[in-house]
């Protein structure tokens, strides 16, 4: 809502400046987003000049050398383009040093070799209109030299509100002036529609006949009659204050609507009489099909929740949000009916979605003005059209439906204001607020009976409404800062976000970078990724209006995101890449999604260890495993690995990740195609369910004793088939090695000649010790035998020496 | 000169050519000068039998202990030469990088900034609380006083997932969630991801939400203006204040607009008089909506013990991404979901 200050300040005028008037609206609750200067930014030196004489350039053939008297003893020279400036014409002059709207200082300068001594300005120049094509001629009788202010609205300070849409009744300037009047106790003017010529006149309106089908979606609808309009420009003030209010006069009769419409908040619409057929409206339901060409030539298909307007020859406009051509006001235009009605906010704000269509008027009304406001419209416009169209108006107003009920009284404890904020606002202070803001107060101290005025009547029902009201005006700069009484609160992560932070913590601290990718993604992943038609990961959750097809389903994997990213790094120079992600993905469920929160990495490329080794950190199955064993450490779980083919990753280099017979994950190498599908060379994944690990994870920690006697180490070689996994000769050394065997690491896997052909060698770092005794050399020889026994029998496998 | 002038003459002559030895076999002369057979030390104590025995003990003891300093100080100085040879013969180029390369990981900046964000209400006794991102219609809009009509459910503004299902346009139903779950006194916040479809540099269909609500006996709107205050001076430094502006939310009554103030100058102006470019002038920067939460919030979630006349409550809500935005700079949200490294590395090294 754009607010000429000059208009505002017409019915409240507090002693505040444009700028700290703005911010004391915004601080009680009406925003101001900017205040800006509408047309030129100082009057100074800008004069009413009289044309003396205007010859041609002798050098330019479409300018002319004009002498003006700007009231100086000499008249000045002055070089114009407008090919209607002639002699005696009374003009607007902006003088050297005259600032323009557009910020630029106006200087003598020769023009085509002749020094001109100012301008002499079209409409455009001085934000009074959109004229650019002559110069503005004005009414003679005024003294040259006269200020141009004193007989032009020469530039506004305008300031643009931010209006909440519980507040319609705020889209108007007689709506900010009762804020400012609330917000600074600066008085408040009589409303302009306090003087309604057609105040209680009797009469038929001419014998027009409305008639109302809808009255749920159309609870009032008037109308008034005026005779011998005479179409036409509107005077140089009317049509500056639509401009600063960023409306574009078009005629009279159009801008009086507009004009009515800023000052009052209601919308209007004026049809030509004559063009109505059958001299009568309806107001209805559109029937289902029905479809109707409007104002901007298109075709509408309408649906029985929209409501038509139509005459004697069918619709002619979309109720509230778009008029008809048939029976628009035009030149010839001499009756006019002026109509002001009240909508269905909900309604007109579906039928606008569904149309794509949004008006000022529109808008507006989706917002759900009050019944009242209808009269005060009419009867401002119903002034105007008097006063600046020449039409005489009919006696009688047609009301269908009438202002509906009043609004009901609200009780008030003005001891709950104080509840409720904190505060310490005396109850004649709350009476005050309220009857600034034109509530009805009644009631003693420990109970108020407050009534809305009507147009605070949708918004304001219940006392905790009231409160605001008294909060916003009384100041919230005002409120003291506390903490509230916080009974029986401990802030504290759960065990499962404290683990969700340690691990992705591990990964940082063991350089993989966290990325945050999209949720959507495009379904033709599940094509890329290699996956069955049956392969659950297809079940996935489908937005029904996605922004567009490549992002239509909730990702059901984090590799959507940390492929996608992969590539993107690889694209722009990285050479080797270590990413994680932890966030959700979804699969369909029968209600809501199947979502759990994921960690996933992925390692892609190989890189040197350091400047003075040549190993190479490569991004396969091992590299991802030991960051599997880093955050199952910092987990303080066990886990195993269970070959498993997933489609996208190499057959022979997967496997599913188990802690407690609970599968939580998967981990292996890409698919080769699947890489190629995201142009990556070998890329080593792992995605694990953190929902489903979390309640695995032990949240204490219980001391156990780590003993003071010393332990006995004992290395082995054991040679099996190469095909046997380690973990099954690990898990037979552990069984037949005895209690006393504290850990087992694996250090070394070796296979060549010495081991012979389909053998591998796997050396076993062993570590025994006893709670209660130093062990001794024979009974860990004894182990060693028992261990040869054992892998022997179970898994094929012999000592080296 | 008597006996014992000359021993501790002798010594204080040796310790200082000792000490001005450069190499091992400058040292190695010293030790025969001073302390070879033939040297005067040695001599004069092989002559102290011969002396009275009212001498023999005082020179005797000066005598062994002058030697033994000297011994010292040859000791001491072998040590010194030494270490200087293992420091010339073993030394490297220290400004070589470190190897092997540890490379430095990070989380996302916006994990830092909700870590942050949740660590600031911990400490303030709230809870942290997560729900779906799936959402129930009716938990994203019906259980927040956000009627049928309201035009931030149309399609336009809500991601569908059937009629009944959306991708949830705050974390708000998760406190729907935690009411149902827990009567009051209830002290969370949500932090989550949350989806509107926009996109732009400064919307994106996906970011993030950290809301807060707190329901007891008592809790005021001056009490939303305490924790507030408490959240902007840790996040944004100790100095800041907080502005609020009426506003309008339809969970909420009365709704607040809530400036802190700006950390980059000195209310609206630069040091040099420019005008700030992060809060454009105003001092203000606008950081979160809030307000007292409306008794038909409370009204849906009665029947767990959330009655208007017993309870108020305060609630609030913030962008993650914002916040990040602000305190760090970034002049485009959809770098914080592109992934690339360039970007996410800058702000790994905290």
């Amino acid at each position: 809502m754009e607010v000429p200050v000059s208009w505002l300040r017409e019915y409240c005028d507090p002693a505040l400046d444009s700028d700290q008037l703005s911010e004391r609206l915004t601080m009680t609750g009406t925003k101001a987003e900017r205040v800006f200067r509408w047309g030129p930014p100082s009057a100074e030196k800008y004069v009413v000049g009289r044309v003396l004489t205007a010859d041609r350039h002798p050098n330019a053939d479409r300018l002319k050398v004009c002498t003006v008297d700007v009231g100086d003893a000499q008249a000045s020279t002055i070089v114009c383009g407008a090919p209607n400036v002639a002699g005696g014409q009374t003009v607007a002059v902006a003088r050297p040093g005259a600032q323009l709207a557009d910020g630029r200082v106006l200087e003598a300068a020769k023009l085509r070799g002749i020094l001109s001594e100012g301008m002499i300005l079209a409409e455009d120049e001085l934000a009074l209109g959109q004229d650019h094509t002559g110069t503005m001629v004005l009414a003679d009788g005024v003294a040259p030299g006269t200020a141009l202010g004193e007989v032009l609205p020469l530039g506004d300070d305008v300031i643009e509100f931010e209006i909440t849409p519980n507040r319609p009744d705020c889209l108007s300037i007689y709506g900010i002036a009762r804020e400012a009047h609330a917000a600074t106790g600066a008085a408040l003017a009589a409303p302009p529609w306090a003087d309604d010529p057609l105040a209680g006149a009797d009469g038929d309106a001419g014998g027009v006949r409305i008639s109302v089908d809808c009255p749920d979606l159309c609870p009032r609808f008037t109308a008034r009659v005026f005779e011998g309009v005479t179409l036409g420009p509107s005077p140089i003030w009317l049509r500056a204050r639509l401009l600063a209010a960023g409306m574009r006069p078009i005629s009279n009769v159009v801008d009086i609507t507009n004009y009515a419409m800023l000052l009052t908040g209601q919308p209007l619409h004026a049809f030509d009489l004559d063009k109505v057929a059958g001299g009568r409206l309806t107001i209805r339901r559109a029937r289902a099909g029905e479809s109707l060409e409007t104002l901007d030539g298109q075709t509408r298909e309408l649906d029985p929740e929209m409501v038509v307007i139509e005459d004697g020859d069918g619709p002619t406009s979309i109720a509230a949000i778009m008029g008809g051509a048939r029976s628009e006001v035009g030149e010839s235009t001499t009756r006019v009916l002026l109509e002001a009605a009240n909508w269905n906010g909900a309604n007109i704000q579906r039928s606008a979605l569904r149309l794509g269509l949004r008006s000022e008027a529109s808008a507006r009304f989706e917002k759900g003005l009050s019944p009242g406001q209808t009269a005060e419209a009419m009867a401002v416009a119903t002034k105007l059209l008097i006063e600046l169209a020449g039409a005489s108006v009919l006696p009688g107003t047609i009301d269908v439906g009438g202002p509906g009920l009043p609004p009901a009284a609200i009780e008030l404890r003005p001891q709950h204001v104080n509840e409720l904020l904190g505060s310490d606002i005396a109850p004649s202070r709350c009476r005050g607020i309220l009857a600034a803001l034109e509530f009805a107060v009644d009631g003693d101290d420990e109970r108020l009976l407050v009534t809305p005025p009507h147009f605070r009547a949708r918004d304001v029902t219940r006392p905790v409404d009231l409160i605001e009201e008294v909060a916003r005006i009384d100041g919230l700069d005002r409120l003291p800062a506390t903490l509230p009484p916080r009974n029986g609160a401990t802030g504290r992560l759960t065990h499962a976000q404290g683990l969700t932070r340690r691990l992705e913590d591990a990964l940082g601290a063991r350089g993989l970078s966290e990325i945050a990718g999209w949720s959507f993604t495009d379904p033709a992943i599940l094509d890329r990724l290699r996956l069955a038609a049956d392969d659950p990961m297809r079940n996935v959750v489908a937005i029904e209006n996605p922004l567009s097809q490549s992002l239509s389903i909730m990702r059901p994997t984090l590799l959507s995101s940390l492929l996608d990213a992969a590539k993107l790094n690889l694209a722009r120079g990285a050479q080797a890449l270590q990413i994680f992600e932890s966030a959700s993905v979804y699969r369909a469920a029968a209600s809501l999604a199947d979502e759990h929160h994921g960690l996933g990495i992925l390692l892609v490329g190989d890189s040197r260890a350091s400047w003075r080794s040549r190993e190479i950190a490569c991004s396969d199955f091992y590299a991802a495993k030991a960051l599997l064993e880093a955050v199952m450490a910092v987990a303080g779980v066990a886990f195993t690995l269970k070959r498993e083919e997933r489609a996208f990753l190499h057959p022979g280099r997967a496997a599913s990740i188990h802690v407690d017979g609970t599968r939580l994950g998967i981990i292996g190498e890409l698919h080769p195609q699947v890489a190629a599908s995201w142009e990556l060379p070998q890329t080593a994944v792992w995605l694990l369910n953190l929902d489903a690990l979390a309640p695995l994870a032990p949240q204490t920690v219980t001391y156990a004793s780590f003993g003071s006697f010393p332990a006995l180490r004992e290395d082995l070689a054991i040679v099996v088939a190469a095909e046997r996994p380690a973990a099954e000769v690990i898990a037979t050394v552990r069984a037949a090695a005895g209690p006393e065997l504290e850990s087992v690491e694996l250090f070394d896997v070796f296979t060549g000649d010495q081991v012979g052909p389909g053998r591998v060698s796997l050396a076993l770092h062993l570590e025994f010790r006893a709670g209660d005794r130093t062990l001794t050399a024979q009974e860990v020889a004894d182990r060693r035998q028992a261990i040869a026994k054992a892998l022997a029998s179970n898994v094929g496998g012999e000592l080296r020496a | 000169m008597s006996a014992s002038d000359r021993i501790s003459e002798v010594q204080d002559e040796a310790v200082a050519a000792i000490e001005a030895a450069d190499d091992p076999e400058a040292l190695e002369r010293l030790r025969i000068q001073y302390l070879g057979r033939k040297a005067e030390l040695p001599q004069l104590l092989r002559t102290i039998p011969q002396l009275e025995p009212a001498e023999r003990a005082a020179i005797g003891a000066a005598g062994n202990a002058a030697r033994g300093q000297i011994e010292r100080a040859l000791e001491l100085k072998e040590a010194d030469l030494a270490a200087g040879e293992i420091a010339a013969d073993d030394a490297i180029d220290v400004s070589l990088p470190g190897a092997p390369s540890l490379p430095v990981g990070h989380v996302h900046l916006i994990t830092q900034t909700r870590r942050d964000i949740e660590d600031v209400f911990l400490g303030l006794g709230f809870q942290v609380a997560e729900g779906p991102e799936v959402e129930l219609v009716e938990y994203t809009f019906d259980a927040l006083n956000t009627d049928v009509t309201h035009p931030s459910r149309a399609r336009t503004d809500t991601f569908y997932i059937d009629d009944d299902t959306v991708l949830r346009v705050h974390t708000s139903p998760v406190q729907v969630r935690a009411m149902i779950a827990q009567p009051p006194p209830i002290y969370v916040i949500a932090p989550g991801r949350v989806y509107r479809p926009d996109n732009d540099a400064t919307h994106t269909p996906q970011f993030h939400q950290v809301e807060g609500l707190a329901v007891d006996e008592g809790v005021t709107l001056a009490d939303l203006k305490g924790t507030l205050l408490a959240f902007a001076r840790a996040i944004f430094g100790p100095d800041r204040d907080v502005l609020l502006r009426p506003h309008f939310f339809p969970f909420t009554e009365p709704s607040v607009e809530v400036d802190v103030s700006c950390f980059n100058c000195d209310a609206g102006y630069m040091r040099d008089g420019s005008r700030c470019p992060l809060c454009k002038g105003s001092g203000w920067l606008e950081v979160l909506g809030a307000g007292m939460v409306d008794p038909n919030v409370f009204d849906y979630v009665r029947e767990y013990g959330y009655d208007p006349d017993k309870v108020t409550g305060f609630a609030f809500g913030m962008g993650v991404e914002r916040i990040a935005m602000l305190r760090h700079g970034v002049p485009d949200l959809r770098l914080y979901f592109d992934g690339d490294l360039r970007f996410l590395r800058q702000f790994g090294a905290r």
